[in-house]
């Protein structure tokens, strides 16, 4: 079949198999690798991406289901060669160990941080409690997420 | 936030220090290379058909179906392989394994046949055309079954192997043992499972193999702990030279034990390069990893302590039967059986200790050595920690101060222990001492009583590890026979830049940054200028890879080794160009200068711009700068901490809440703290999960229950609590910087330290001992008397 997908702002249109996951389009069609698998069964989270704004395992999404909508993946976080504030927060917190997870979770921490600038240690804890991370015992990944809020915020202060 | 990121340096002062990681620049953004993000011209894809029954012979392997397929393009059998003699392969154990099944099967998941089609679907689907014909046979699924006379046996490709024993191993001095028992006020027995868990790390294995027909080179991309190793086991097995093998690990999605084997989807994905003239491509799925790879821990162990009535503990016995699954493949220093276990006496000054232990034939998954076990010392530590909270207990002691009363103190060090080990360095009180006062334990106390007044089940649990890491002295201790000691290579560009090459390869340890670190305090140069190469057989010197935190305690020693033979080669080249005696030289701030006369002197990048060029060194010495060197450790090290742990648990549905988590670890010193915090809270969420939540379960037939993440749990954000980190330092004196490694301090302290809290939470039921996983249900079982498996007898 025939789907025309816009992933990261660029229209990619491909005739695919009715079955294939969102996940194996990007990573094999479009060499978008960045979204990793980590499970089959929608519990590891390492393959977040945005489906029309909203966090999607994209392991459990067909491709299929995708068509006509937009997808963002981590490859398009950073802008213009610059950071996110996310990005740079899990650099500066040491939220990533092996970086395997780590995609999935910026993907959701950015989500978050869009819908609540403020977050408390417990909502960050359930926002990313449907992910799991097997090197970071999640601490550093939460504090990732609030050093992003809080540079954020400052940010808006000065500019 | 930024405050744990003080201590960049460059040039001059310490390197040492929290700094960011160099490898996250590419994490971040997705740019990281896993294995499955490779994509070769004309590459195929392997999948992995494997057996549904525990037990069976295997009658018949009929793929034609499958070859039929429009996009297969070979498939491979048991009887493929054994045409080229490589249908079994060794294990680090001393023992053989099926690569694909030819005669039976021996555990659900176990590797019977490998396709190879034009994409990873299409390989998938033509797993479903094979036609094999089983004979199902009984299988032996519970270890303390599997030496009685009628067990099946597992193991009869092995010649004169009767029944399912692998070996008897024993450590220290039985007859002293039964000596300070008989003059004990009081023992205590226990038994215990330490269940069969999986190291889980969220990337799952995988390969890209590369035979090229014309060069007759093998290229091999994969998640290698052990590149090294791994290499030479391929030449071995399929008769390429070694040289004409390369094995490259790129990015490693996390190992923790289960990337040190080299396991049959590896050597299938070989074989059929080899015979495709392709690329191929194996990736595991998420049941594959858990049902077929490296397991950890299955330990039935019986515990029994002796001490007297004061609470001075005189010995320790233990008892050991060991589930080795179908094939022997523990990846651990084979001459020892039982890797580490050995060190079972724990943090303590026993008069006398022995253990005794079984190893058995299974019907299920090979494996046992994983899980940042440290070779066993987890279930070492757990069944010490349990045994000594037990004592308290009976005596109706507080189990701080029983521990405060037998701890190894400092002046015993360096310590032999009653099992013939040597502890390096410690202060085992000042640690324990620190983790009292920053859990504020006799306000914990008074809450508890308060709460058990009021009928809340509130527990308090301490452990105290003592590990023994950075294996090994070689003379001791090998791997494949290859012996345990790593090597490096270090040059220094003209401009005063480096290269390091390490024999070690990191998993998400942070070597590119921890190791330029090393380098960079060495010579006095930045950190950035330091590039650490690893993970390529081709361009790093041989060692045998990382795990049981052996990253720093050894391949970290042969790191600052060559960089002080760099720093050496340099004085001699500046004495020259200062037409001074080397003797005058003095280092600082990274320059050799003259003594007395601070002006008169060069960095290190002067030096090496000069030792570029035309400029004659000194007789004898070599012109340019580098060196190369091989770290045979003199001992293990052994780091050691105490850790405290608060639970509340909901006696209605026996719910554990784990509150707070008090860790003070003392691995030596500390080159990068933010990435040693960071291995030490990834330890702590292992412990919550092995203590109340993992566990790989079989069924009587021998079916795996825990072949997902929705069976397989594992602790998310929610579990596990913020981490309140504490530390000691104290150098371990053989090692070069003195620091002694702590990728698996906490994983290995952890668990018994939750346990215990929870134990402790139970005392108003007169609940001894539940074994993990204590799930709601483990729990609720417990509370009502009725335990799911404790006091399980073993002879
Ligand atoms: S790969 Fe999608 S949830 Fe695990
Ligand atoms: S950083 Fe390795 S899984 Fe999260």
């Amino acid at each position: 079949m025939e789907i025309t997908v816009t992933v990261n702002g660029q229209q990619h249109r491909r005739s695919i198999e009715p079955r294939v996951l969102l996940a194996y389009f990007l990573r094999d069609e479009l060499s978008l690798t960045g979204t990793h698998l980590g499970c089959d069964t929608s519990n590891c989270g390492a393959c977040v991406v945005w489906l029309d704004g909203v966090p999607v395992k994209s392991c459990t999404v067909l491709a299929a289901m995708a068509d006509g909508k937009e997808v963002r993946t981590v490859e398009s976080l950073a802008q213009n060669g610059k950071l996110d504030p996310v990005q740079q927060g899990f650099i500066r917190c040491h939220g990533a160990q092996c970086g395997f997870c780590t995609p999935g979770m910026l993907m959701t921490a950015r989500w978050l941080l869009d819908r609540d600038p403020n977050p408390s240690e417990e909502r960050i804890r359930e926002a990313i409690s449907g992910q799991l991370c097997r090197c970071t015992g999640y601490e550093n990944i939460v504090r990732a997420v609030r050093w992003a809020a809080e540079h954020e915020r400052r940010d808006e202060v000065t500019s | 936030m930024s405050d744990t990121l003080e201590g960049t340096a460059h040039g001059n002062g310490s390197a040492y220090g929290s700094q960011p990681r160099k490898e996250d620049a590419r994490f971040v953004r997705g740019l990281g290379t896993f294995v499955d993000d490779l994509a070769l011209p004309g590459m195929l894809h392997g999948a992995v058909l494997r057996s549904p029954l525990a037990h069976a012979k295997v009658v018949s392997v009929d793929a034609s179906a499958a070859l039929a397929h429009p996009k297969v393009k070979a498939v491979i059998t048991g009887e493929t392989l054994a045409q080229r003699g490589m249908a079994w392969m060794p294990t680090p154990s001393h023992d053989t394994q099926a690569v694909l099944a030819t005669d039976k099967v021996r555990f659900q998941g176990q590797e019977v046949a490998f396709v190879v089609a034009e994409d990873r679907y299409a390989a998938r689907d033509a797993l479903e055309l094979i036609d094999v014909e089983y004979e199902p046979l009984p299988a032996v699924v519970d270890a303390r079954q599997a030496l009685s006379p009628d067990a099946p046996v597992v193991r009869d490709d092995r010649p004169g192997q009767e029944n399912n024993h692998i070996f008897d191993w024993e450590s220290g001095d039985a007859q002293r043992v039964a000596e300070v028992f008989a003059e004990a006020d009081v023992v205590v027995e226990q038994d215990m499972l330490y269940p069969r868990v999986h190291p889980a790390p969220l990337e799952t294995c995988g390969i890209v193999a590369d035979m090229d027909p014309v060069s007759e080179r093998l290229t091999v991309w994969s998640t290698a702990q052990a590149p090294h190793t791994h290499r030479s086991l391929y030449a071995q097995l399929t008769g390429i030279p070694e040289h004409r093998i390369r094995v490259i690990a790129k990015d490693i999605g996390g190992g923790f034990g289960n990337k040190v084997g080299v396991y049959p989807g590896y050597v299938c994905a070989i074989v059929a390069s080899m015979i495709t003239g392709c690329p191929v491509k194996w990736i595991e799925d998420r049941s594959e990893n858990l049902m077929s790879t490296a397991f950890a821990r299955d330990y039935h162990m019986r515990g029994e302590i002796a001490a007297r009535a004061d609470g001075t503990i005189l010995g320790l016995r233990v008892r050991v039967l060991a589930d080795h699954g179908a094939f022997n493949a523990t990846a651990q220093p084979s001459r020892f059986p039982a890797g580490f276990f050995g060190v079972f006496t724990g943090s303590y000054d026993l008069q006398a200790a022995h253990c005794a232990v079984t190893g058995v034939y299974t019907n299920k998954a090979p494996g046992g050595v994983a899980y940042s076990c440290s070779f066993r010392i987890t279930e070492a530590v757990y069944l010490v920690e349990r045994m000594v909270d037990l004592l308290a207990g009976e005596l109706d002691m507080d189990p701080a101060e029983l521990r405060m009363r037998n701890l190894l103190r400092p002046e015993q060090f360096p310590y032999d222990t009653a099992t013939g080990w040597r502890y390096d360095s410690g202060d085992y009180p000042r640690a324990l001492a620190k983790a009292l006062e920053l859990a504020k334990y006799d306000d914990l106390r008074a809450e508890q009583a308060a709460r058990r007044e009021r009928g809340e089940l509130m527990g308090i649990g301490l452990s105290f590890f003592t590990e023994a890491v950075g294996a090994g002295p070689r003379k001791y201790m090998d791997m494949f026979g290859f012996g345990m000691a790593d090597g490096a290579e270090l040059r220094i560009h003209p401009s005063g830049t480096a290269v390091v090459r390490l024999s070690c390869m990191s998993q998400g340890q942070g070597h590119e940054t921890t190791f330029a670190q090393l380098v960079a305090q060495e010579l006095g140069i930045g950190v950035d200028a330091v590039d650490v190469v690893q993970g390529d057989t081709d361009h790093t010197p041989f060692g045998v890879g990382t795990y049981g935190s052996r990253s720093i305690a050894v391949s970290g020693a042969a790191v600052v080794t060559v960089a002080r033979q760099v720093r050496e080669r340099a004085r001699l080249i500046a004495a020259a160009m200062l037409e001074v005696s080397p003797d005058d030289l003095e280092w600082g701030d990274g320059r050799w200068f003259v003594r007395g006369d601070e002006e008169l002197g060069y960095t290190l990048a002067e030096i090496a711009r000069v030792a570029h060029s035309s400029f004659e060194p000194p007789e004898g010495v070599d012109a340019h700068l580098n060196a190369v060197t091989v770290y045979n450790p003199p001992n293990l090290t052994f780091p050691f901490g105490a850790y405290l742990c608060v639970v509340d648990v909901d006696p209605d549905t026996g719910q554990v809440k784990v509150r707070r988590f008090v860790a003070v670890d003392d691995c030596g010193v500390r080159i990068n703290p933010m990435i040693v915090d960071g291995q030490i809270h990834r330890g702590l969420a292992d412990g919550i999960g092995m203590a109340l939540m993992e566990q790989i379960a079989f069924d009587a037939d021998g079916n795996h229950l825990g072949g997902s993440f929705m069976d397989y749990l594992l602790p998310t954000a929610l579990e596990c609590p913020s981490w309140e980190l504490g530390q000691t330092v104290t150098p371990s004196p053989h090692h070069p910087v003195g620091a002694k490694g702590i990728g698996e301090a906490a994983t290995v302290g952890s668990p018994a330290a939750v346990v215990n809290a929870v134990m402790d939470a139970l005392r108003p039921y007169g609940v001894r001992h539940a074994d993990m996983p204590l799930t709601p249900a483990a729990v609720w079982r417990a509370i009502q008397g009725r335990p799911l498996r404790s006091d399980v007898a073993i002879t």
